[in-house]
């Protein structure tokens, strides 16, 4: 049992981490009052961010670039979105949209048309010594990249700040009541530029993450992220710690089709897949415990007002 | 944006080939050569055009109506795509089921599959936002994905085709496919039911009290309520139902007019290439024939740029990205003028 259920949890935080880091970035925006739909075209402009930084520095220069390039769409829909005061779920549509192709034509411009024989340095894990040696969690929590790593301080930061300071409770005040908040003193603007922008950056990290995992860029590969991230917010109550688990078991329910897929298993893999989402929507419902989207969330500059 | 929408879109329109033009100098391609490309591709001649333009352009009108129908409603529907595949999978199960037993006579039911599954997966989202205030962006996402492996599972299950080796299902019966239109074209009846659901939702909008009640909802929310005595709540739910059978329908006319079969990847996005043709039609019904028209021809030029001249065809999306960006950033600010004459 425990020999199968140590790589299971291992794959469970591998296929999560790209996932939690988004999600973990969606919730500091949507914690702000806005809704970025267009986190998807972040992770995606982070994935080609990493595979160039990393094709011409090595590693370390691709997560860095990706969450640059992750910045810079989020800043892009930012710009539309608090500064031109244009609608957050169809700006973010269109953002999504434009970095797929855009991704999708400076890839074979910038490494040929073929392309895909890339092969670049990526992050290897890293054993924390003694610890990664335990059974069963060892290898899940202790065994891996340090972009794993990362997500874990900046769960447990983000949870600090908006919990456990005034600033935080700010920012949480903007996302419920953004003109109680003016009020109050607090700079609207100002928060919700740094939710956006923080989107923007760990949406880009999360991109770092699959790239370092696959070693190569694909078209899409992103594959939905930016969006399932959406739906892990929502389960995830939206609180960083709750996106962090909500996460997990969306990386669980993969982690597990693939063990399915192996098996040949008579229940169909596509209904774990699927359960996540099935979930949340309960979720949603109230049938499983209360979850309420902040008060303010995507209401400024709807679109048919 | 009413009627007055007409003239901007005609400039977006022209501004998207601008923009085009300046993205293909961008990335060093010849744009003389590229553009000749996209424009045999798409209209080379009346036969090309019906072919690979107005067909192409079937699924993206009709999805888009769906989309300019939530969207007057202040309803965002984001998931057509997902609507449209449930659709095309009932429409595929419906059609298989049936055969060529009952002749052409066949379609309708076919065609009616396509509408129910599409407002049945639009029901959830409909219903969790009508009891519980759930935001639809979040819901219709979700739904989405739960479609696409609902789909990926029953191209390999119960759906799949007889020799078990090919993901996807087995090919509906002749009799079933949409007649053509026009000989010697692959132009099928589809379009023509994408023009009758076009013009029908205008007239809807235009003349009766049902769509004025729409419209009123879209503008104004309380208003509709207080002064209207619109049941707001009812109204939404059952305009959020109709978007979601109209974006179905799209899928079971694109497997009876096109795929004639279905499989993972059947729509390529049309859900989202819906909402930049509805907001660049400027929501309007008749308007989105246009868009609709032009985007397909767009993606028809795309295809031909690839094979022709090497331009990779997401360039599109890049497109259709900077018509939707431009749209909602020109009426936020239409809006901000008009709430500081006010």
């Amino acid at each position: 049992m425990i020999d199968v259920l140590a790589p299971f949890l291992d794959a469970t935080v591998r296929t999560a981490t790209p996932l939690a880091l988004a999600a973990l970035g969606e919730t500091l925006c949507e914690r702000a009052g806005v809704i970025n739909v267009g986190l998807e075209g972040a992770i995606i402009a982070g994935c080609l961010g990493a595979v160039v930084g990393s094709a011409a520095f090595g590693a370390p220069a691709g997560v860095v670039v990706a969450a640059v390039a992750g910045l810079a769409v989020a800043a892009l829909f930012g710009v539309i979105v608090l500064t031109a005061r244009a609608d957050q779920i169809i700006t973010g549509t269109a953002i999504t949209l434009g970095a797929y192709g855009a991704t999708g034509v400076l890839y074979p411009l910038s490494f040929g048309p073929g392309g895909a024989a890339l092969d670049i340095p990526t992050l290897g894990p890293i054993a924390i010594p003694g610890l990664s040696r335990l059974p069963v969690i060892g290898p899940a929590l202790f065994g891996q990249s340090i972009l794993t790593y990362l997500l874990f301080a900046l769960t447990l930061g983000a949870w600090w700040y908006l919990y456990r300071t005034g600033a935080g409770l700010g920012w949480r005040a903007v996302g419920e009541h953004p003109p109680a908040a003016t009020a109050a003193g607090i700079n609207v603007r100002r928060v919700q530029w740094l939710g956006v922008l923080s989107s923007g950056v760990l949406g880009g990290l999360g991109g770092a993450a699959l790239v370092m995992q696959v070693g190569t860029f694909s078209e899409q590969m992103s594959a939905g992220r930016g969006f399932i991230a959406l739906a892990v917010v929502a389960l995830g109550r939206w609180t960083p710690h709750g996106a962090l688990a909500a996460a997990l078991l969306f990386g669980g329910a993969t982690a597990l089709q693939y063990r399915f897929q192996a098996g040949g298993s008579a229940l169909p893999y596509q209904l774990f897949v699927a359960l996540p989402y099935l979930v949340t929507l309960a979720v949603l419902a109230g049938g499983l415990g209360r979850a309420r989207a902040p008060g303010g969330l995507g209401r400024e500059a709807a679109f048919s007002r | 944006m009413r009627p007055r929408g007409w003239l901007p879109a005609a400039g977006a329109a022209l501004g998207v080939v601008a923009v085009l033009a300046v993205l293909l100098a961008l990335g060093g391609f010849d744009v003389g050569a590229a553009l000749g490309a996209m424009v045999r591709g798409a209209a080379a001649s009346p036969a090309v055009f019906a072919s690979s333009t107005l067909v192409r352009a079937t699924p993206i009108i009709i999805a888009g109506l769906a989309v300019s129908l939530a969207f007057r409603a202040g309803i965002l529907n984001i998931g057509a795509d997902g609507q449209l595949l449930g659709g095309a999978a009932a429409a595929t199960t419906v059609a298989l089921a049936i055969g060529d037993g009952a002749g052409a006579l066949g379609i309708v039911p076919v065609l009616l599959a396509g509408l129910v599954a599409g407002a049945a997966c639009a029901a959830g989202p409909a219903w969790l936002r009508r009891r519980h205030g759930v935001l639809e962006v979040i819901t219709t996402i979700m739904v989405n994905f739960v479609v696409l492996h609902g789909v990926s599972w029953l191209v390999r299950g119960p759906l799949q085709e007889p020799t078990r080796v090919l993901p996807q299902s087995a090919s509906i019966a002749r009799a079933l496919e949409l007649p053509v239109l026009v000989p010697g074209t692959r132009l099928h009846a589809g379009f023509a039911i994408a023009i009758v659901v076009g013009v029908a939702l205008h007239l809807f909008f235009r003349r009766t009290a049902g769509g004025f009640r729409v419209r009123v909802l879209g503008a104004n929310p309380a208003a509709a309520a207080v002064a209207g005595r619109i049941d707001t709540a009812q109204l939404s739910t059952r305009v959020f139902l109709w978007s979601g059978a109209l974006a179905g329908l799209a899928g079971a006319v694109q497997v009876l007019g096109v795929t004639r079969a279905l499989y993972d990847n059947l729509s390529p996005g049309y859900g989202f290439t819906a909402i930049a043709v509805a907001l660049l039609a400027g929501l309007h019904p008749l308007g989105v024939l246009v868009t609709g028209t032009f985007l397909g021809g767009l993606s028809a030029g795309a295809a031909s740029m690839q094979r022709d001249a090497g331009v990779p065809a997401v360039l599109v999306s890049v497109l259709e990205a900077s018509v939707i960006l431009s749209v909602v950033v020109w009426r936020a600010r239409q809006q901000r003028l008009l709430a500081v004459a006010a």
